[in-house]
């Protein structure tokens, strides 16, 4: 059953469009990511699905029933927010049980709920606290169990890592996941952070400019991006994308970077026979980083293709070396060993895995193959 | 350690400070003074003077035994009637402040920038501007030379400055506290008393103060719309002023104006350092 179903859903305040016709499926059980630049319009969506918003046209049905004029309360779901949004006058008990509390629960039911989450949540020696006497993460956690007591069909969490630091946002992202695993709740999930997405997500809508560009697993998103914007946003660094020929030779497609110049790169291509209605023509090159390595790398499958190519910088990062380096007078990133140190103005031998390249259409940005 | 002998800078500083202090608090020490002299004494050297024996007996005189408006019970009636104007409008304008703030700061509707205006267009009107639109409204529903009139008139024109105070305050409260609440399951009145209220201390004694003492010291409203017993001490002052034209009795009209500026400087100085925070406060960290 489709726990969230949002069909042609669009959003508009005076002149400005922020959302043009969304439509998504979401399953029961599912860890859905919007992800996306600030101003994509996820928030909004994510706003609208909790009814804090009204769409200007469109329908969102949450577990089979359309919810447009049903007020947030009465949705069966639960948020999460960037802030925490504790209420500071309450105690972390009270603030556990103030949706129990407006929705007339039982007292003694309450007293169950929050003994459940807290134990979940391993909070229980601060349910006697107030917000302000809580750590960033213990926040967080409070503010999760105030959605998890609720037992809702849709858990909401709005950006709710991005006030942490760098350390405790990976703790908190593990632990996300695990809970996710643990309770098989459906979760939409809104952030700006692509790993988030990628680490996860059960599928991740990409969003630009009030449109889901991409809708997918984790590994097709990044393995094949639907187009140039979902290729340069997911990855970090971004996918490499350069202007580039093809040309057909002995029955096999070739992709040019560089066409013309003295150190053009010719990279043969196996597999990739719906580019070639493009042959003759140009087309956008696409390459990961991880995917160009130093010469003595062996990617699996056949021969390995070597280029020659000038470093201009090197970072090492410690887990690996990060390289700058043109390919056909193209700037090009390269994830190589860590312990391998070309000299940067000097020319070294790069493997690239070929069977991993994206070709993008120049003129719609589409991914061809 | 920085030099902080008196250099001659410094020094004019003083100078200047005292003076503007001097000026200040010449008045207050002129009435303090002769609330403490006798009649006699006051009428036989000048209005300015050291009193030769403490007279405690005009606090007595003005406080129960003084005749204002043929009625000899001092300004203890006005006292009481300016409470019972002051408590019930300050405390009833504060709350409809906190209710109108909270409603224009953290919900969203239709006019709404448009409603706060015109509700704050009132701190713009002065107030003998609205001296014959009141007097209108009081006669038609009854209410003149009543407190309650006056109750009336200081809650309503309140409302323009303890919204204002309020919205102020609220603007800095997050919004997602709202939406949580909301998806909670609690409505307006819900978030507003359990939510939000209990953050609202700060600005409710800023409120409380500024209302209070603005209320119990107003006169216009009070020397027009009510007359003999029903007026509050402030006209109730200018009454017994008038009383006593034929023998000026400055010591217990001294020490009248003393009792009836007690309430306001209680009131400061219990709660002067919160409205000083209060003014400053940001909301919620």
């Amino acid at each position: 059953m489709a726990a969230l179903s949002i069909r042609t859903l669009s959003k508009r305040y005076a002149n400005l469009e922020v959302l043009k016709g969304i439509d998504l499926d979401i399953e029961s059980g599912e860890f859905t990511v919007l992800v996306g630049p600030s101003g994509c319009g996820k928030s909004t969506l994510l706003n609208i699905v909790a009814g804090l918003d009204r769409p200007s046209a469109g329908t969102i049905e949450i577990g089979g029933r359309v919810v447009n004029d049903i007020p947030p309360k009465d949705r069966d779901i639960a948020m999460v927010f960037q802030s925490y949004a504790l209420y500071p006058s309450m105690t972390v008990r009270q603030n556990i049980t103030f949706g129990m509390e407006c929705r007339h629960v039982p007292k003694i039911e309450q007293e169950k709920a929050v003994t459940n989450v807290a134990k979940l949540l391993q909070i229980e020696p601060l349910l006697g606290r107030k917000p302000s006497q809580l750590s960033g993460g213990q926040r967080q956690r409070v503010a999760m169990g105030r959605a998890l007591v609720r037992n809702p069909l849709l858990f909401l969490f709005d950006e709710p890592l991005s006030n942490l630091d760098a350390k405790l946002r990976v703790e908190m992202r593990m632990e996300i996941k695990r809970l996710h695993q643990r309770i098989g709740a459906t979760i939409v999930y809104v952030t700006h952070d692509q790993i988030e997405a990628m680490t996860m997500a059960t599928r991740i809508a990409v969003m630009h400019q009030g449109s889901v560009q991409q809708f997918a697993d984790p590994d097709t998103v990044y393995r094949y991006p639907a187009n140039l914007f979902v290729a340069r946003f997911m990855g970090s660094p971004p996918m490499n994308t350069m202007p580039a020929r093809l040309e057909a030779e002995n029955g096999s497609l070739v992709v040019i970077i560089g066409a013309g110049r003295p150190d053009e790169v010719r990279l043969r291509l196996k597999g990739y026979d719906a580019a070639a209605p493009f042959v003759g023509r140009e087309v956008v090159f696409g390459i990961r980083p991880e995917c160009i390595a130093e010469g003595s790398r062996a990617f699996s499958g056949d021969a390995p293709v070597l280029v020659n190519a000038p470093v201009e910088m090197v970072e090492p990062t410690g887990a690996e070396t990060m390289v700058l380096l043109r390919l056909g007078g193209e700037p090009a990133m390269a994830r190589i060993s860590p312990d391998i140190r070309p000299a940067p103005g000097a020319s070294a031998s790069f493997a690239l895995d070929t069977r991993r390249i994206c070709l993008f259409d120049p003129e719609t940005e589409r991914l061809i193959a | 350690m920085r030099d902080r002998s008196f250099t001659p800078g410094r020094i004019l500083i003083y100078l200047v400070v005292t003076l503007f202090a001097a000026a200040y608090l010449a008045p207050l020490a002129v009435v303090v003074l002769n609330s403490l002299r006798t009649n006699e004494e006051i009428a036989q050297g000048s209005m300015i003077g050291w009193p030769q024996h403490l007279a405690w007996g005009n606090y007595a005189k003005a406080w129960s035994g003084f005749c204002v408006a043929e009625t000899c019970a001092g300004i203890r009636p006005y006292m009481l009637n300016s409470a019972l104007v002051t408590i019930p409008a300050t405390i009833i304008s504060t709350l409809l402040g906190a209710v109108a703030g909270y409603a224009v700061s953290l919900w969203r509707f239709r006019g709404d920038n448009w409603i706060y205006g015109i509700v704050t267009l009132g701190l713009f009107l002065p107030q003998q501007m609205r001296l014959l639109p009141w007097t209108i409204v009081l006669r038609d529903i009854g209410l003149i030379n009543t407190l309650t009139g006056l109750v009336l008139i200081h809650t309503i024109q309140g409302l323009s400055f303890t919204a204002l105070f309020c919205r102020n305050y609220y603007v800095a409260i997050p919004h997602e506290l709202i939406r949580a609440a909301r998806i909670d399951g609690a409505g307006f009145f819900r978030i507003f008393w359990r939510i939000i209220l209990p953050l609202s201390a700060p600005i409710l004694i800023v409120t409380v103060i500024w209302q209070f003492t603005h209320i119990w010291n107003e006169f216009l409203y009070g020397v027009t719309f009510t007359t003999g017993q029903q007026q509050p001490v402030t006209a109730a002052l200018i009454a017994l002023s008038a009383a006593i034209a034929d023998i000026p009795q400055h010591g217990v009209q001294s020490a009248a104006v003393i009792i009836a500026a007690l309430p306001t400087l209680l009131i400061y100085l219990l709660g002067g350092r919160y409205f000083v925070r209060g003014l400053t406060a940001g909301a919620v960290k």
